[in-house]
Order: structure tokens, then C-alpha cells, then sequence
């Protein structure tokens, strides 16, 4: 190699490279918000071009978890299953007004936001969000995971 | 047969059970008593007039008027491409109606559903039990009394 003999970083933002790169998420999709996450993950938008293309139907193999339409009291408990079965690092991106704040349903039904339930990393808001804006949401994210305190195995825990 | 023969018809063989006939935008009601409703619809399912399928059923709730809650059958006839609604007022604040899972499948679930979100019982139905809604939900969310916004949360909510 000419010019390129070695490369210095910081272990912590080696890392953090890898992990924003690498998001296998898994999609909670519970109403028409879908159809944008769908449109986002096709090849018109195309999320795969940020590293997030690689979509699992399992929490224990995902550590993004996207939270996409309403969620309602009786689905709870099962939204807190599924965030707690991810491995560490997880984040979750809240999709869509219903996700963030309940939206336009505020009645005996729907949860007020998933942050009461779980916590949340990036909120898309929007009733759909464009692609754009997810992809935006994204980006966010990955500047989220990029800058903060990585955890990793043999790490001291302060 | 015409659609005033039809309803004139229908009262005519059923005058004991149905009180009043109506007509809005085209749509056909009848008012009918609690105590003939399954004789009724077992007439207009059967026989000439061969409403076969049930369509739908719900309920409505009149808070303030003497007879709160107001049963909603619709039925249709695939042979006469013609619809038929039909109304039953019931008083009191649990009320119970017979149940119409004995003519038509469909109704066990719709019925539940009514049971679920109005509270009012059906006599006869095998499987009263709550569709929609949890265990431990307390209430009636559909019923006008039920306050708004009040929530019945599984899981402990944050702030």
C-alpha cells in the first residue's frame, strides 16, 4: 500500500462507525404508516443506502426498533416484550404522530406516545412522515450512535 | 314486489311486533318491539321476503331520552338486491335483547362486540364474553357515559 500505511482512531469511534452502519432493524408496524416505511425501504428511497437495509423479523437479532402507527393499551405489553428482547445496543425510532404522541387518537384505546411505555431515541413525527423525512430520522440516529459513549464488552463500567 | 307493498307486507303479517315504519334517503326502517324481534327476523330471513344475510348490527346510546339505548339490524336480500334496517328500543341501563346468534353465525361476534363496547346483554348468545377490549378493562368505552379520554393502561405509563 502507498500512502495509506496505517489508520488511527479512537476505539470508541471505530466502533460507533461500525454500529451506524450496520442497523438490522425490526419493524413494528401496526397501521397506514407502513406503507411509508415500506416506500422507505424499497428502492425509490432505498434505506440500505445508509446501512439500514437489512430488515429482521426478530427482536433477538435487531437492535433498531422501529415503532411504526398506533399503538393501543391492549398492544403494551407487547411492545415492551419485544423492546426488552433485543440485545444491547438497541434504539428506537418512533414513526409517525400515533408513535410519538398518540396522534390524533387521544381516547380510552391508544397509548400517548410510546415513550410512556418505552424509550425512545428519534421521533419522526409527520401523519405519514415522507420517506424523506424518515431517512432524515435516520441520519440523526446514526449521528446519535456516532457521538455517543460506546458499550462494549470488556468495557470498565464506570 | 314494490318497496312500499314490501313493507306494507311485512307489517301486515307481523303487526303485532312492529310498531312504526319509516323511510330516510331510500333506506327502509322498521321500529320494532324487544319481545318480537326474533320472530321478526326469522320471518324476513326465511319466506318470501328473503333478507338472507345480516349484514351488520350495532347500537346506539341516547344518554338524556327515556329509552337509552337503540338496537340497529341491517339485513340484506342477495335474491332482491334490497336492504332492510331495523330498530328496537330498550330501556334501563343494562339492558338485554334476544340474541340472533340462532338465525344468522355472523351475529355471535357483532353481538360481543355490542356486549363489549355497550354493555347490553343478549339472552341466548353461547359465548357472551368481552372481543375487542382486555380482561380487566372496566367499563363500557363506547357508552356515552364513559368519560373520555380515560385510559386503562396494561403496562405502567411514564410521564
Amino acid at each position: 500500500m502507498s500512502g495509506f500505511d496505517f489508520l488511527s482512531t479512537r476505539f470508541d469511534t471505530a466502533l460507533g462507525w461500525a454500529r451506524k452502519f450496520s442497523l438490522f432493524h425490526y419493524p413494528f408496524i401496526t397501521a397506514c404508516c407502513g406503507m411509508e416505511y415500506m416506500s422507505t425501504a424499497c428502492a425509490h428511497f432505498d434505506i440500505d443506502r445508509f446501512g439500514a437495509g437489512l430488515t429482521r423479523f426478530s427482536p433477538r437479532q435487531a437492535d433498531l426498533l422501529l415503532v411504526v402507527g398506533t399503538v393501543s393499551h391492549k398492544l403494551g405489553p407487547v411492545l415492551k416484550t419485544v423492546y426488552e428482547q433485543m440485545m444491547e445496543p438497541k434504539w428506537v425510532i418512533a414513526f409517525g404522530a400515533c408513535a410519538v404522541s398518540g396522534g390524533i387518537y387521544q381516547n380510552y384505546a391508544a397509548i400517548q406516545g410510546i415513550d410512556r411505555v418505552i424509550p425512545v431515541d428519534i421521533y419522526i413525527p409527520g401523519c405519514p412522515p415522507r420517506p424523506e423525512m424518515v431517512l432524515d430520522g435516520l441520519l440523526k440516529l446514526q449521528e446519535k450512535i456516532q457521538k455517543q459513549g460506546q458499550d462494549w464488552r470488556w468495557r470498565k463500567k464506570t | 314486489m314494490e318497496k312500499e307493498d314490501l313493507i306494507d307486507e311485512i307489517r301486515k303479517r307481523f303487526s303485532a311486533d312492529v310498531e312504526s315504519a319509516l323511510e330516510t334517503l331510500g333506506d327502509q326502517t322498521l321500529v320494532v318491539r324487544k319481545e318480537g324481534l326474533v320472530r321478526l327476523m326469522s320471518g324476513l330471513r326465511d319466506g318470501p321476503f328473503d333478507y338472507a344475510i345480516l349484514l351488520d348490527l350495532t347500537c346506539v346510546d341516547f344518554l338524556a331520552s327515556e329509552n337509552r339505548f337503540e338496537m340497529v339490524y341491517h339485513v340484506f336480500s342477495l335474491n332482491r338486491n334490497r336492504r332492510l334496517r331495523i330498530k328496537v328500543s330498550l330501556p334501563g341501563e343494562y339492558p338485554v335483547v334476544d340474541s340472533l346468534t340462532g338465525l344468522w353465525k355472523n351475529a355471535n361476534w357483532l353481538e360481543r362486540e355490542v356486549f363489549d363496547m355497550f354493555g347490553i346483554g343478549f339472552m341466548g348468545h353461547p359465548d357472551l364474553k368481552r372481543i375487542l377490549m382486555y380482561e380487566g378493562f372496566e367499563g363500557h368505552p363506547l357508552r356515552k357515559s364513559y368519560p373520555w379520554r380515560k385510559e386503562q393502561p396494561l403496562v405502567p405509563q411514564k410521564d
